[in-house]
């Protein structure tokens, strides 16, 4: 079968088209650089015939200096497709020429896709395709890729063209044509293939030519006759630029009087957005609206503002506590009183879990058991299945696969809000607003999004960060996320509310407050120590194009939530079940492969009981560790370790192993002597600490190979140091006077390892 | 015309000036290039961000978004 490569600028509409060719749902935005990698997918037809096509990241030029440019420019020069389709922006038709002008130097059949020609003559502007073609040599093909439109043209094209071989060509001629001969001459006779292509880049001064063709790039620079003060690299830039000014500015032709007026929409509604006073609030005021209504158990703050609404009439039915969140009893009727109208991503959690039959079922809900509770007593009512069978069921479905599909509402409806604000270019214009704060912790503006999606949930904010320029930035922004106070964590937060008012004399509100902004502030002093030691780099460049906002597209959004949804269900779900699987395991054998009761014998007997027991003396510099005795000690232990499951499984474990003694979490902490700083360091790694199971698969998706097992030991050591930190300061606070003068140290140790590289690194050029 | 040489950062909103050179790092250089600031070409300043960096320029009919500290490569002459 052929090969076709897509090659284009960003934002160009390649990722559309690869859809419309290959029937594939690849995610589209209204963002620079949203294809990362390489996705390849099959185009077929009748009376046409059929390709595989490789859609490449888009780039602005062949130069080597993002990685994103590397693989696109590897993969024609290495992979040797039989075609390349060059999609072309027609309203942006200079820059995207630019790198036209580049790919036409290689020895490989083109094809141009001229995209968004409806957008074009509605703007009253005339492209001459003929004359476009005629000036580039190449068959030019108008598409709209959105309306799918031309597609069929466009391919028959391609599998004609793609038969007769093509030389390069080069759009720079006079002195500087003739040199680029010389130097072509030189790759010819070492028999490199691409021999143009190369000599130009040879010229040009470029890096990966030179690490590539070492002997033969030396010997066509000198062959030349072009010397350092003839400026090639700027020169090459500025020819083709004044060779495409002067041969496709006249191929357009007409007024574009509806594109003034169009752009001065986009212009309005960027004036306010990134409005200098206004730009910050009306973005605090997005994400905050954003939040109320994926996670919000109190919308519009009705409660908050003492407004209760009395539900008789749902009760009883399905609808009943999933729409109010039921929190106060009327002590006249001892009837539910709503407290609050749930957010939409609320209401279609609790929807999708009374399905399910997990979660917390709507109070006073009489409806069917859910699908969970169903299996579970298929098995054990109407099978007589064995008890152990019953429990590993139990585990498969209710604790693993529906636990997972239970987070998939708020997910889903995140992903939503987040890709309006994605397709619609306002995202562009936050990497904007907030570079400048970023910078200064080697980062791009760009790193903030996917942080702050990490209040929500860790899974989206992790995939999001795709959208980042360099590995290094996406290996610290991925690690701190998991800093961030997420959903669950906020859940394990409110279970241990009652206990720290109560017993710890601290105000748990505070307490809550301190760990959301705690997030942000340990996220930047993480990112800050990493650019000063392992993940040192250059602050990647800002210079990135800003795309008119347009509205969404309900097309789009639906691809994009169901590209990012499915990457959750197919890695989550598989890494949870069987998280799900080996932890029920552990807790119901013992050591001598007898399935037991935890409940019964006590979790101690069971494996994972004995292995939490045994681990507790790590947790004693932390003050939950063998200090709390041996009758205590392992339930903190066992209760982190099932926390990898997800968070708010750390205060249930707790819950029912205080239940087992006929008491609860609360009585379960005061009974087992945990000093304050002893509770809170429990806390504070739990709340730092390897995150839950479905974030883990989703960095290990992520994350650049290799980067993996680094990234678990720095949450793993992060986490341990914070807590050996907490329990000491909170319960000796003297020790501060060790632990500033240490941190500190740290941050000037790491910064002058920083600058003495830098130097090192400077004087090495 | 003896007007002065100035760089691209030290613009404000709303002029417009012509590119006359572009200096700097070779890999911002090469990226500004690519991006189409050559020399000859016009540049519109249209915003500085809320924080005073970065600014946003049109250049050959697209909106592009750079630091102050990119765009002191970049010399120019007011128009």
């Amino acid at each position: 079968m052929k090969r076709f490569a897509l090659i284009g600028n960003p934002n160009c509409g390649k990722t559309t088209l690869f859809n419309a060719l290959t029937g594939a749902t690849a995610y589209v935005g209204n963002w620079p650089g949203v294809t990362v990698e390489q996705r390849k997918g099959t185009y077929k037809k009748k009376n046409i015939g059929e390709a595989e096509i490789i859609d490449l990241p888009g780039i602005y030029s062949l130069s080597p200096y993002t990685p994103e440019e590397v693989i696109s420019r590897n993969f024609i020069l290495d992979e040797n497709p039989d075609l390349v389709i060059n999609v072309i922006d027609a309203t942006n038709l200079e820059r995207n020429l630019y790198m036209t002008t580049q790919v036409l130097e290689m020895d490989v059949p083109v094809v141009i896709a001229l995209n968004m020609m409806d957008a074009v003559s509605k703007q009253g502007v005339e492209i001459d395709v003929e004359k476009l073609s005629k000036e580039l040599g190449v068959p030019v093909v108008p598409i709209s890729a959105l309306r799918n439109r031309g597609i069929e043209d466009l391919m028959k094209k391609a599998l004609e063209v793609c038969e007769t071989p093509r030389k390069g060509c080069s759009v720079i001629f006079g002195d500087e044509g003739k040199a680029i001969q010389k130097a072509q001459e030189v790759y010819e006779k070492a028999g490199v293939k691409n021999s143009l292509f190369h000599a130009i880049k040879a010229l040009e001064g470029d890096e990966l030519e030179e690490k590539t063709n070492g002997d033969v790039y030396l010997d066509a620079r000198k062959e030349s006759g072009l010397t350092e003060d003839d400026e090639f690299e700027v020169k090459s830039a500025d020819l083709r630029y004044q060779y495409i000014t002067a041969h496709y500015s006249p191929v357009r032709s007409g007024v574009p009087m509806e594109a003034k007026e169009k752009l001065s929409i986009s212009d309005k509604i960027d004036k306010v957005l990134t409005n200098r006073w206004a730009g910050l609030p009306i973005f605090l005021a997005v994400i905050l609206i954003v939040f109320a209504l994926t996670f919000s158990e109190d919308l519009f703050f009705l409660r908050r503002g003492g407004v209760f609404f009395e539900h008789s009439s749902f009760e009883g039915t399905l609808f009943e506590g999933m729409i109010w969140t039921a929190t106060e009893i009327d002590p006249d009727t001892g009837k539910y009183i709503a407290g609050g109208i749930n957010s939409p991503g609320v209401i279609l959690a609790n929807f999708v879990n009374s399905f399910n039959g997990v979660g917390d079922l709507p109070a006073g809900y009489t409806g069917w058991g859910g699908i969970a509770r169903s299996i579970e007593q298929l098995f054990a009512e109407v099978w007589h299945s064995p008890e152990w069978l019953v429990g590993l069921v139990n585990a498969i479905f209710a604790d693993g696969f529906f636990a997972v599909i239970g987070f998939l509402p708020q997910i889903v409806v995140l992903f939503l809000f987040f890709s309006i604000l994605e397709d619609s270019g306002y995202m562009a214009r936050v990497a904007f607003i907030f570079d400048r704060i970023f910078r200064g912790v080697g980062l791009s503006g760009r790193a903030f999004i996917p942080m702050l999606m990490g209040y929500g949930c860790g899974v989206p904010a992790m995939i999001n960060t795709r959208t980042l320029n360099t590995d290094k930035e996406r290996i610290k922004t991925i690690r701190v996320i998991s800093f961030f106070t997420c959903g669950a964590k906020a859940t394990m937060l409110s279970a241990v509310a009652g206990v720290m008012a109560s017993h710890f004399k601290i105000n748990a509100v505070a307490i809550s407050y301190f760990f959301y902004i705690f997030s942000i502030v340990l996220a930047v002093a993480a990112v800050v120590l990493m650019h000063w030691t392992t993940q040192r780099e250059k602050v990647p460049p800002f210079v990135m194009e800003l795309p008119s906002y347009h509205a969404p597209r309900f097309k789009s959004l639906m691809i994009h939530v169901w590209d990012k949804s499915k990457h959750y269900i197919k890695k989550a779900a598989t890494i949870i079940i069987l998280a799900a699987i080996v932890i029920w395991f552990g807790t119901h054998f013992s050591w001598s492969w007898q399935f037991v009761d935890p409940e019964v014998v006590g979790y101690p007997t069971t494996i994972l009981g004995g292995i939490s027991a045994f681990i507790s003396p790590l947790f004693a510099p932390m003050g939950f560790g063998i200090q709390l005795g041996a009758d205590y000690a392992w339930a903190y232990s066992l209760a982190s370790v099932t926390g990898l499951v997800a968070k708010e499984i750390v205060p249930e474990t707790l819950e029912v192993i205080g239940g087992m003694s006929g008491g609860t979490f609360d009585t379960f902490v005061v009974q087992s002597g945990i000093t304050t700083g002893g509770f809170m360091a429990f806390i504070m790694f739990n709340m730092t600490t390897i995150p839950c199971f479905a974030s883990v698969g989703t960095a290990k998706g992520e994350l650049p190979k290799g980067k993996f097992k680094w990234t678990i030991l720095f949450w793993l050591c992060t986490s341990y140091v914070l807590g050996i930190l907490t329990f000491l300061i909170v319960d000796y606070v003297w020790t501060l006077a060790i632990f500033i003068p240490a941190i500190i140290g740290v941050y000037v140790g790491a910064y002058f390892y920083n600058k003495k590289k830098t130097l090192q690194e400077q004087a090495a050029e | 015309m003896e007007s002065e040489s100035l760089k691209l950062s030290e613009l404000r909103p709303t002029d417009s000036a012509i590119v006359k050179a572009v200096e700097g790092e070779k890999r911002i250089r090469r990226r500004l290039l690519d991006m189409g600031i050559t020399p000859g070409t016009e540049v519109y300043i249209r915003k500085v961000a809320p924080l005073g960096d970065p600014i946003e320029i049109t250049i050959r009919g697209y909106e592009l978004s750079l630091r102050k500290s990119e765009a002191e490569s970049v010399s120019v002459e007011k128009k």
